[in-house]
């Protein structure tokens, strides 16, 4: 296993109180394979990514417990400066926004080839050499004339192939991709999402995917894990999970989002918000929204079930919610 | 033409009893400002334009010098669209970012002024009225913004928030009334009555689009306009208020203009839809001409792009995916302006801009794909379902 994420808990201190970001969260990703994370705000999914990164803010954030296992591995344990000749070389993120994530007084060139510079101990003109065949690989094009050139003179859709220059440059075992095409139009997302797959194919990378869109998991995902409140409540290889959901969340959402084939009826909407970090319910978090919850659920937290082979659902009535949404 | 669009839209059996085509606006003559207040505020029936765009344009001037500015350009945003908003139904716009639909919802809402054409609101041009016509008209449009974060001011109680049109427009409320009314509004967008007292931090998102939806409500307008309604709000949450909007447009009898990027909420709550690009409506008609039978290449590779939540179709589904990106409406290109990015580009398209009407080889054909679409060489195919 490339990358192990076990029993991970992560809370904030706030004026308000402590904020149980991400608790006993464990997944596993494996070279070549495409995890997608799927969560709504403030369920913890870029927590997790941030802790697994080693780019938490600490304080008011505290990891206080589990293992983040990387190539066997534990980087709990890693002093600082060993942490980062793993981050950047080994790991490496992309992030939503591209333009507050790249520096805007550096050229992209300068910013590609600081990567070798640091990383590679490589001189100032091989490491320009390499951006441009960076920006090459990732088909911005007139790469060579682009090179000394700043952030904001790229429209969106360039600035996030910088950005996944910028992730690969140093072939990295794992990327961590947070919503990489939310800021994107549809026609530059559909652009950007092949290329990081074209490129994952490549380097056989392990690639954990941060979205809220259950359209961009289906094209791109070899399995899923969907988090609320903190924890993962239901994970499944792709196929399986849109086939049939086994957490009444899971199936919520399904049925929330309208289509695109037919103009559909009245849309299921969940009840409720999502629960504050603050003061998340009892038992099963999604007890107050859930039209399945009974006695049991408002007191015991429900354990991650096997529900068939490599499938878990958190939910005390996972069988009869699958045989609902088998019908 | 007209005819020939009803028949389309008749023989396939939507329900809405759509005229796509432009047809000629019926202006009123108003000689004095009491007969445009009349026609103003005259019902309009069911199924009868409401709204009525011709050639609309706006564009931004880009200037030079500090001293001595001097223009030397302009940003395109509008560049002379059409088309009609009937009564009590949703028309849908959807393009990508810059292709001018938000632009669009300023002109509409007199935010903006525009560089030429005319808003024809029930026979009357918006663009030219002023004085009590004018505040009559505003009192009739009323819009919804994107983000309920930055839309409600957060010093003021939502009380205050959504009784502030009634210090506008005090005939639609009395003073002593004022409280009550805003309590209704509450209990009509599904918020607790007793909230009127709070403040919008104290709400969460989709609490808060409840509440600029109140204010929207308010004055009982006609037309509401909205702009990206829903894209701010996490996915269970879009439903619970895209729900609300349909059922308050029942209600209500309202029309909407619905601005957004997301193709799959469009179609759903969209009787008619209209697919800008860069300044331009690329193609417009029902949602099921528009989703089931393009006929623009723009709308086929936008559609197409769209991520459908079903693995099994990741392997089987055409994509067209585009190269490049959108050019610079302060610098638009020649003839068809998504010819730097069409596969089916010929010199025709550099040479002659193609105007939005029903294609030749479609006219007098009843099929589905007989609508209007600014394209040389538009044909149909069918993007969503072919799998």
């Amino acid at each position: 296993m490339l990358l192990e994420v076990r029993d991970l808990y992560v809370e904030f201190r706030t004026r308000e109180g402590i904020a149980h970001a991400v608790n006993g969260v464990s997944y596993a990703v494996d070279a070549g394979e495409t995890l997608a994370v799927l969560g709504e705000s403030g369920s913890g999914k870029s927590v997790t990514a941030q802790a697994v990164m080693g780019i938490l803010d600490m304080p008011p954030g505290r990891i206080t417990g589990g293992e983040i296992l990387f190539q066997g591995r534990d980087l709990l344990t890693l002093k600082e400066d060993e942490r980062r000749k793993v981050r950047g070389a080994r790991m490496a993120m992309i992030f939503q926004d591209a333009l507050s994530a790249l520096n805007p007084v550096l050229s992209v060139g300068d910013q590609l080839g600081e990567m070798f510079v640091v990383h590679r101990g490589m001189s100032k003109k091989d490491a320009r050499a390499k951006a441009i065949e960076l920006m090459d690989r990732v088909r911005i094009p007139a790469a060579r004339e682009r090179v000394g050139q700043y952030p904001h003179q790229f429209s969106g859709g360039m600035r996030q192939r910088i950005m996944i220059a910028m992730a690969m440059a140093l072939e990295p075992a794992l990327i961590i991709a947070d919503e990489p095409t939310t800021a994107l139009d549809v026609t530059v997302q559909a652009q950007v999402m092949e290329l990081l797959a074209e490129l994952q194919r490549e380097l056989d990378m392990g690639l954990i995917l941060i979205t809220h869109d259950l359209g961009v998991v289906a094209d791109v995902a070899d399995r899923i894990a969907v988090m609320y409140a903190g924890r993962i409540i239901e994970t499944a290889p792709v196929h399986d999970i849109y086939k049939a959901a086994a957490h009444p969340y899971t199936q919520g959402l399904l049925d929330s989002i309208p289509r695109l084939h037919h103009k559909g009826r009245e849309l299921y909407a969940i009840k409720g918000l999502p629960p504050s970090l603050l003061d998340i319910p009892p038992g099963c978090a999604f007890h107050p929204r859930c039209p399945r919850a009974r006695d049991v659920c408002r007191t015991d937290v429900p354990p991650l079930h096997p529900v068939a082979p490599d499938r878990r659902s958190a939910c005390h009535f996972w069988k009869e919610t699958l045989d609902a949404s088998h019908s | 033409m007209a005819e020939l669009s009803k028949a389309a839209t008749s023989a396939e059996g939507a329900a809405v009893d759509a005229t796509p085509s432009v047809t000629e606006v019926e202006t009123v003559e108003a000689a004095t400002e009491a007969e445009a207040v009349a026609a103003v505020e005259a019902p309009v029936e069911r199924g009868e334009p409401i709204l009525q765009v011709r050639n609309l344009v706006k564009h931004f001037p880009l200037t030079q010098g500090i001293l001595f500015k001097k223009q030397v350009g302009a940003v395109k945003a509008v560049d002379g669209i059409s088309f009609d908003l009937y009564q009590g139904e949703t028309l849908g716009i959807v393009g990508e970012s810059g292709c001018g639909k938000s632009t669009v919802a300023k002109l509409l809402m007199l935010l903006e002024t525009a560089t030429s054409g005319q808003v024809f609101y029930k026979g009357q041009d918006i663009t030219k009225l002023s004085g009590r016509a004018l505040k009559a008209v505003r009192r009739n449009i009323q819009m919804v913004f994107q983000d309920p974060y930055t839309s409600l001011n957060p010093r003021m109680t939502v009380g205050d928030i959504i009784g502030e049109p009634y210090e506008i427009h005090p005939e639609v409320a009395p003073k002593g009334d004022r409280r009550r009314k805003v309590q209704e509004l509450l209990d009509v967008v599904g918020l607790n009555p007793e909230y009127i007292n709070r403040y919008p931090h104290q709400f969460s998102g989709g609490q808060r689009q409840r509440i600029g939806i109140a204010r929207g409500l308010a004055l009982n307008p006609e037309i509401i306009i909205c702009d990206e309604p829903v894209s701010a709000l996490d996915v269970s949450v879009q439903a619970q208020v895209i729900n609300l909007m349909e059922k308050l447009q029942d209600e209500f009898n309202l029309s909407y203009l619905f601005i957004a990027h997301d193709l799959s909420i469009v179609r759903h709550i969209s009787d008619r839809v209209g697919v800008m690009y860069l300044g331009k409506m690329a193609e417009i008609g029902t949602d099921v001409q528009i989703y089931d039978h393009p006929t623009h290449p723009y709308t086929q590779a936008l559609l197409s792009a769209v991520p459908v939540p079903d693995p099994e179709a990741r392997e089987g589904r055409e994509r067209i995916i585009l190269t490049g990106d959108v050019p610079s409406p302060a610098n638009p290109p020649s003839g068809c302006r998504f010819r730097t990015r069409c596969w089916k580009a010929e010199d025709k398209c550099a040479a002659e801009a193609p105007l939005l009407a029903v294609p030749e080889r479609f006219q007098g054909s009843d099929s589905p794909a007989a609508h209007e679409s600014a394209c040389h060489f538009a044909e149909e195919k069918d993007v969503v379902h072919a799998a």
